[in-house]
This record gives C-alpha cells, structure tokens and sequence, in this order.
C-alpha cells in the first residue's frame, strides 16, 4: 500500500464522518425503544402539531414538536431508522448478490452469455426506475419484503455493468492464463482469482447503493407503497409533512435532514472507500 | 458509425422496446387486484362485469391479449385509459409537452449551471475556487433530485416563498393557448406574463432535477478541458499573445465538449426518469404525476403506454447523442 499522504488524511475525514453517521443510525435502530421519549403511535388530538421545543408554543418534552396527530416527531424519526436500514441492507445485498454474479458471467465468459445478460441489462435500462419500483411494489403489494424486492429487481444493473467490465479486463491479464495452465477450474478461477480482484469495486457500489434504497425506500413510503401507515418511515413523514408545510414546517424538516445526512453519509463512506481503494483500482 | 454498425443498432433498439413491453405486460397483468372491480359500482351482476372483462379484452389469455395489443400498438392504438375513459394516445400525448418542457428546462438549467462551474474551476486549476467547485460537485451529485425538490419546497416555498411550488399554472388564469406546450407558446404570443407564471411554478422542480445533473457536467467537463489545456495548440495560442482565458473559451472549449456528450446524454436519461417523483413533489401535471395515479388506480392500459413511451424517449435519446457524437467527430464518421 503507499503510504498516507496528507491529501489522504482530508480525504479520510469523509469517511469517517459518514461511518460515525451510518453507526449513530444502527445505535438508534437497536436501541430505539430505549431512546425514544413517546410512544411514536400514540396519538393526542390536545397536542396537534406542536412546535420544536425551542419555540413559543412548544409542550415540554416534545423535542422536535408533534405532527398532525400529535405524535411525537423525534420518536417517530428514531423508529424509522429501522426500515431505512433493513432496505438499506438486503435490498443491497440483493442486488448485489445478483448483479455481482451476471455481471462476473457475462464479462468473463463473455460471447453468448455476454450478449443476452447485455441485453437484459439494455432493457432494464429503458425503464425509468421511480416509475418501475412503484409499478413492481404495486404488484407485490405494500410491504417492506416489497420494497426490498423492487429495489434489488431494479438496481442489481447497477453491479452487473460495473463487475462486467472489471471481469473482462481481468480476464485479459497474465495471472488468468497462468492459472489456466497450471490447471484450475473455471470456476475456481472465477471465484478464486478474479472475484478477489473485483471486490474493492463491488464494495464501493455496495456503500453508494445502501443509500440509493434508503432513498427509494423514502419515495416509495411518499407515495404510499411502503410499509402500513401507521408505522413511521422517513418517507411516510415527508408526505404528511408536504402536505402541511405552510402550517407546520417541522413535520417535513427533521424527517427530511435525517434522511439528506443518511444519503450523503453513504456517499461520502463509499467515495472515501474508493479513495483508500485507489491505488488498487488504478 | 458505418451503415452496418447503425443497422446492428436500430434492431438492438428493436429488441429492447420488445424486451420492454414483454416486461411490463407480464407485470401488469399479474398485479392483485381487479381493475373491473374497481371502475364499477357495487350493485352490479356478474353478467355486467363479465361484459365490461370482455370489453376491455382482460377475458382472453395473457399471451393472446399481448399480441393483440402489441398488435394495436404498431398500429398507434394503445387502448383506452380505464379510470379516465379516454384513449391512452390521447390522454399520454396530453400530458408529454408537460413533461418535455419541464425536463428541457432542467437540461438547459443544468448545462448552464454545470459549464459556468466547469469553465470557474479550469480557469482558476488548483486554486480554492476549484476546490469550491469540486464541493459543490460532490454534494449535487450525491444528493437526488428527490431530496433536492424537497429542499428547495422548504427553502423558496415556506421559508422565502417566492416560487410557486403545486402545479403548473396559476389555475385562475385564463390561458389562451391551443397546444400543451404552455411554456413555448406563451412565448411565441408574447404573452410574458404568462411565462413569467408559468417558470414561477417550473423553476423549482427544474432546478432540483437539474442539480445532480449539472454536478456531472461539471466535473466531466472540467477534466476535459484541463486535458485539453495541456494540448500543443493550447500552448501555442498561449504563446501567441492570447489570455488564458481566451484560449479557454476560444480553443479548449470546443474540443473539451464531444466527450462530455455520451455521458451527458445518459444522465439525461437519467433526468427524465427522475420527473416521475419531483412532478409529483410538485404537483405538476406532467407524464410521471400521471403514471403514478394510473398504477395507484390500476389503469393497465394506461400504464403500459406511459411505460412505453418512457422507454422510446430514454433509448431515442441514447440514440440522438450517438449520432451528434458521430457528426462532432470526423474520425468516426469516416472510419
């Protein structure tokens, strides 16, 4: 490895910005009924949309206000970071999975294989993907598993294309034909030799793509295909929150900065991944 | 790009709308719940509903009823919208200038915005106004238009309303025009009020689709033309006597712009699918708004067409950039 530069370590604050974001996110996830001061479904008509507790108007322990049915807003927003985070993890996995495998097939068999998994990647291409994950989570039904479905049904392109092209680049260089000749299994040669090659691009889309499905997961939970109402999501309380935006501006703000951190701290955790991969990745 | 090389690509193109419409048939039509049910009263008989299924074709089998539709479709006949009984053309081609408008805007926004910051950072290389540049990249890109419509919702409706942020026109107005291009039509009867009104409300949402956008112009442009500033004929423009930000604009310019092209058109694909969401953030009535009622009410016909014709717009545009990028350049052309 070359030794940390300066230029490096500034980098790296990225990195680990995002990773202690990402890591307040599962602490909140697996302590959220110790964390959360309300009941996040309990609702009370004498607190309707209550103000953030800096402000004239505010009840004592509400922190972030209330919403339209006088639920708690900061409980709510702890609870949701456990269906953002369960999407964020299999629907990437999935795809991953998925993708990873077409794309190793295609780029480094290439011929036949190559062509039709090409063509399906075109295909899958030629649909806008918001209109897609609504489509498919329409047909599965409003559910979690949905979602999870739709966005690795949708997204594993994204891996496919990347891991086609690495395969096939590496399947060009010496130390494949070497291992051919010293008499490895294609498959042990794919599994063994290229895959190793390949992973610091698959890790890096991983990181970028938890974030694309929680963003999805919020779109999906906006126009109301996600999980049931009354359980929160980030994106379930951006809807209420649109709706009543000139009444009560705290309903769309705090669910909405939860989520812009989340999507840049996977952003950011990714690029300073595939900064740390550089020199490996050429 | 030979002839034979532009054939092989017309019927690949030819392949994914067949690949595309197989797809999203099969899908519609294993979808839970009745569209039937859901358009008729609850006193009708049975007979009544077998009557409307036949109507609608949805008696038949899947197989059949694809080829009869896909048989229609060739023909221009996408069926008739079951929620707004109307013909699916009709109903699509009703809303598409909306959208078209709304995305050309977001592309003219962003090309704009993304070459201003390009030309800024390869101007000032390795200053902190690139620096500042590339920051701005960064965050434009990593943020969707999604949460950038959002933002600008809070910003520039609620906290300095200034825009208009539902809709597309103020609705008590009275709007002279006879096509659905409002934007381009108000222009054309000088009607600068109602322009005026009518970005009032698109300014928003074109703005949060173009943001990613614009990130990626930049950044591809910027390298390209800090590339291009190495070059011969840079440093002899340079040694003739002209300023370095005239070799910039004059020379660099020019040939920094063909590769930023391709990529340019498949964010811009990108772009368009992101209209789906941000129309319905906005409450613009547009193709995406409507695709998104049509799966909420179960309207199969008029899913299928919006479906379609978001997939001959995503692959024509693919297609476009591919010619432009065989006209800018020569060896290609001939080769």
């Amino acid at each position: 490895m070359v030794e940390p530069r300066p230029l490096h370590r500034r980098r790296s604050i990225r990195l680990w910005l995002g990773a202690a974001w990402i890591a307040l996110l599962f602490f909140a996830a697996v302590f959220a009924g110790a964390l959360s001061p309300h009941d996040r479904l309990a609702q009370d008509l004498m607190l309707q949309t209550l103000p953030p507790a800096w402000l004239p108007g505010a009840e004592p322990g509400y922190y972030l206000g209330t919403d339209s049915l006088g639920r708690d807003i900061l409980s709510r927003i702890i609870y949701a970071t456990r269906p953002a985070l369960i999407v964020a993890i299999v629907a990437s996995t999935a795809a991953c999975l998925f993708g990873s495998l077409l794309g190793l097939v295609a780029g480094f068999f290439g011929g036949w294989a190559d062509r039709i998994i090409s063509r399906l990647v075109d295909i899958w291409m030629a649909f806008p993907p918001v209109l897609l994950s609504i489509l498919l989570v329409a047909v599965l039904g409003p559910a979690l598993s949905s979602v999870i479905i739709a966005i690795a049904v949708i997204d594993w392109t994204r891996f496919c294309r990347v891991v086609r092209a690495e395969a096939m680049q590496q399947r060009r260089m010496d130390y494949v034909d070497s291992a051919k000749v010293a008499g490895y299994g294609t498959l042990r040669i794919m599994a063994r030799e290229v895959l190793p090659n390949v992973l610091p691009a698959i890790v890096v889309l991983f990181s970028l793509e938890m974030g694309i499905a929680v963003i999805v997961e919020a779109i999906l939970s906006f126009v109301n295909l996600s999980i049931s109402t009354d359980d929160p999501t980030w994106g379930s309380m951006i809807a209420e929150g649109r709706g009543i935006v000139h009444q009560a501006w705290w309903v769309l703000v705090f669910p909405l900065t939860c989520l812009f951190l989340t999507v840049l701290a996977f952003s950011q955790f990714g690029e300073g991944l595939k900064e740390r991969f550089d020199p490996v990745m050429r | 790009m030979r002839l034979s090389a532009l054939i092989i690509r017309l019927i690949s193109l030819v392949v994914t709308f067949f690949g595309v419409a197989v797809v999203v048939f099969v899908l519609v039509r294993v979808a839970p719940g009745d569209p039937i049910a859901m358009m008729i009263g609850p006193g009708a008989s049975p007979q009544d509903i077998a009557d409307l299924r036949a109507l609608y074709g949805l008696d038949k089998s899947i197989p059949l009823q694809f080829l009869i539709w896909l048989g229609h479709v060739v023909r221009g006949d996408f069926g008739t919208s079951i929620s707004l009984r109307e013909s699916v053309t009709e109903v699509v081609f009703g809303r598409l200038p909306a959208t078209l408008e709304l995305a050309f805007l977001a592309l003219a926004i962003a090309v704009v915005i993304g070459g201003f910051m390009a030309i800024l950072a390869a101007r000032w290389r390795g200053t902190a106004t690139e620096a500042g540049v590339d920051l701005f990249n960064g965050i434009a890109l990593s943020v969707p238009d999604f949460l950038w419509g959002l933002t600008f919702i809070l910003l520039f409706g609620v906290a300095i309303p200034i825009f208009d942020i539902s809709g597309r026109v103020t609705p008590t107005l009275e709007l002279p025009f006879v096509t659905n291009f409002f934007l381009i039509e108000s222009i054309v009867r000088l009607r600068f009020d109602l322009t005026l009104d009518l970005l009032g409300h698109m300014l928003m949402p074109a703005m949060a689709l173009a943001l990613p956008l614009a990130a990626v112009i930049s950044q591809i442009l910027k390298t390209s033309l800090k590339e291009v500033m190495h070059q011969d004929y840079a440093l002899i423009a340079r040694t003739k006597g002209f300023s370095e930000t005239y070799v910039l604009l004059h020379e660099a310019l020019r040939n920094a712009v063909t590769p930023s092209l391709t990529v340019i058109g498949v964010q811009f694909t990108f772009l368009i699918g992101g209209t789906v969401i941000v129309e319905r953030l906005f409450s613009y009535e547009g193709l995406g708004n409507l695709a998104i009622d049509a799966v909420i009410n179960r309207d199969l016909p008029l899913i299928q067409g919006i479906v379609l014709l978001f997939a001959v717009i995503f692959v024509g545009v693919n297609l476009a950039v591919d010619l432009c990028y065989v006209a800018l350049n020569p060896k290609l052309r001939h080769g």
